[in-house]
């Protein structure tokens, strides 16, 4: 079994495009909602890439924006200026 | 905006948070950091720390004050609009009031406790993250205030959180925790509190019991507390980080990290166990049961965390398997001794309604329908009776996590688990297997623990003689702010207010 990473993010309309842009470029990916909140799991791997972010949102994105909308992760962290991954290496 | 043409982010974060500290000269280095060496730790080379959010000063400046804004625009609105009468029910104060009084002091702790480490390590990089983290803490510790302080005009038992924060008995389970990690030495405090305790364990209060929050109508917990987890994000990350880096630097390093993940995943699950019982029985509209919580978050994302610490050797904390035994009703028994000290509790306790003890029939099955359920539904009866029972003993608690000792046995549910060890011809009681090896471990360090019933019998509390003289030395009022909530002043203003006062009237017989 491939332990699963996560990410989760508050549930406004900001964060939605993020949302949005985790579940398309991410198949195995599956939300889960709870009052004010979304949390994403992913087996393994879960990208976040600048330029979905920024085709949802229909404006500029920088990756460190997500800490504003961000609640919380599991797994170890790669970010760069296109992209923020989080993964597991067992 | 992102600019055309600029450094990338590994680059401008290198630029930014390398090469700015020196070697001293005047005197040696051990002498100006004499304490990243004392713990056994061995650092081989600082440069190879890392922050994975490769955040510099000047981001971490434009998003904070970009959430500052955020969230204080939201608490403006919930003050106007008497956002206090959304909540669900007036019961639900009393995990506010919990809040209140054991967690925000941790935060402050935690930002005292953050600044000692940063000025402790030689290493730039964990030196920049420790300051980011203190900075953070002190926030969270501010912005929670800030929201409580408008529930304050208007629910009893919240006027006095410092005064009681080092006072009262059931304040000593937290207080206790983070004193233990502040006297430990900086590695070990970056380890137990950004580690064991962020990474490993506060999703269980930031997540399930802040959406909770959002549930049970409470705009303003909802918003300091995403807000603080979203730094909490990179409080993990930091935990992470270090723990790599210390298992990284030197093979030496890994059985004392494993001994202090064992000691801290044990003392924050313990800790955790008060969140346990917000989210089964002060939230009156449920999200999600603690042992669903434990599932998610221990079960599946902690494990997950500890697969991938398993290349370097380490491996899951020591009595994991009795914390997830206890799943099923570590919230019951902690429930069952609130509700009776609640003589002494800066907050209500109650028997769950029907529909509350049918979810938990449904969350808990079959151990709690033959002992919980009776034992509540009993509890019940005595108050319709005219006996609401209150026990006006002080219980012996645990010398590590300062608990009453009235856990079970890993194996018997029926049985309390005691567990006594002895330290220089003297006896002490422990709650259980995980915290007697803490205590057995470091015993010079817990036989100074100051015990509450202790103190209180020794004349300290004011020269108590009885729990309710304690209450008083507390500047607990009786039966406005401890005891029962059913008849209880919040209980009569709540009905009240939201039976035909279009504007409440502000608790003016209450100190601000």
């Amino acid at each position: 079994m491939t332990d699963k990473v996560f990410i989760a993010l508050q549930n406004n309309s900001e964060a939605q495009a993020i949302i949005e842009a985790i579940l398309e470029d991410n198949s195995s990916a599956i939300a889960n909602e709870s009052p004010g909140m979304v949390k994403i799991d992913c087996p393994g791997r879960l990208i976040v890439r600048r330029e979905t972010v920024a085709e949802k949102m229909g404006r500029e994105f920088d990756l460190q924006e997500i800490h504003i909308n961000l609640i919380s992760i599991g797994g170890n962290i790669d970010e760069t200026d296109d992209e923020f991954v989080l993964s597991w290496n067992s | 905006m992102v600019k055309a043409k600029r450094l990338g982010l590994k680059e401008r974060y290198s630029l930014m948070t390398r090469g700015l500290d020196w070697e001293t000269t005047y005197q040696p280095m051990d002498q100006v950091f004499p304490y990243d060496k004392y713990e056994g730790i061995k650092i081989l080379d600082w440069d190879k720390w890392e922050d994975p959010f490769r955040l510099t000063m000047e981001s971490y400046w434009k998003y904070q004050s970009e959430k500052e804004r955020k969230l204080y625009a939201i608490l403006d609105a919930f003050q106007q609009n008497n956002g206090q009468l959304n909540i669900s029910d007036a019961r639900y104060m009393s995990a506010v009031k919990l809040w209140l009084q054991g967690i925000t002091p941790l935060e402050y702790a935690a930002h005292r406790g953050f600044a000692h480490a940063g000025r402790a390590f030689r290493g730039a990089g964990a030196r920049v993250a420790c300051q980011m983290q203190s900075i953070d803490e002190l926030r969270h510790a501010q912005t929670q205030l800030h929201a409580f302080s408008h529930y304050n005009k208007f629910f009893n038992g919240m006027h006095g959180f410092a005064h009681i924060r080092d006072r009262a008995w059931y304040l000593s389970i937290p207080k206790s925790f983070f004193e233990d990690a502040m006297s430990a030495g900086p590695f070990e405090f970056v380890t137990s509190i950004s580690f064991a305790f962020e990474y490993v364990l506060t999703n269980l209060l930031f997540m399930p019991f802040v959406s909770g929050a959002a549930y049970n109508g409470d705009m303003a917990t909802t918003t300091f507390g995403f807000s603080a987890q979203s730094d909490e994000s990179r409080h993990m990350t930091l935990g992470l980080e270090v723990v790599k880096f210390m298992l990284e630097q030197h093979e030496d390093n890994v059985p004392i990290v494993q001994a202090w993940l064992d000691k801290w995943f044990w003392r924050g699950y313990r800790l955790l166990g008060l969140v346990g019982t917000m989210m089964d029985y002060m939230l009156p509209k449920k999200v999600m049961s603690w042992k669903e919580a434990w599932e998610i978050y221990w079960e599946g994302n902690g494990i997950a965390l500890f697969h991938d610490l398993n290349r370097y050797g380490i491996r899951l904390p020591k009595y994991h398997e009795v914390a997830t035994k206890e799943k099923t009703r570590v919230t019951h028994e902690l429930w069952a001794t609130l509700y009776q000290y609640g003589n002494a509790l800066g907050l209500h306790t109650w028997v769950p309604e029907d529909e509350e003890l049918d979810w938990m029939s449904e969350k808990y099955g079959e151990l709690f329908d033959t002992m919980y359920r009776p034992r509540l539904l009993f509890m019940r009866e005595q108050e319709n009776a005219g006996k609401r029972y209150f026990n006006n003993r002080l219980p012996m608690v645990c010398q590590v996590c300062q608990i009453p000792v009235f856990f079970t046995e890993p194996d018997d549910p029926q049985k309390i688990c005691v567990r006594i060890v002895e330290w220089a011809d003297t006896k002490h009681h422990c709650c259980s297997d995980g915290c007697a090896d803490i205590f057995n471990r470091e015993p010079e360090k817990f036989v100074q623990s100051l015990i509450p019933p202790q103190q209180i019998y020794r004349g300290e509390a004011g020269g108590a003689r009885d729990i309710f003289e304690y209450a008083e030395w507390l500047h607990l009022k009786k039966d406005v702010d401890t005891g029962e909530y059913r008849g209880s002043p919040d209980h009569k203003n709540w009905e009240a207010w939201r039976s035909e006062k279009p504007t409440p009237q502000t608790n003016s017989d209450e100190a601000a």
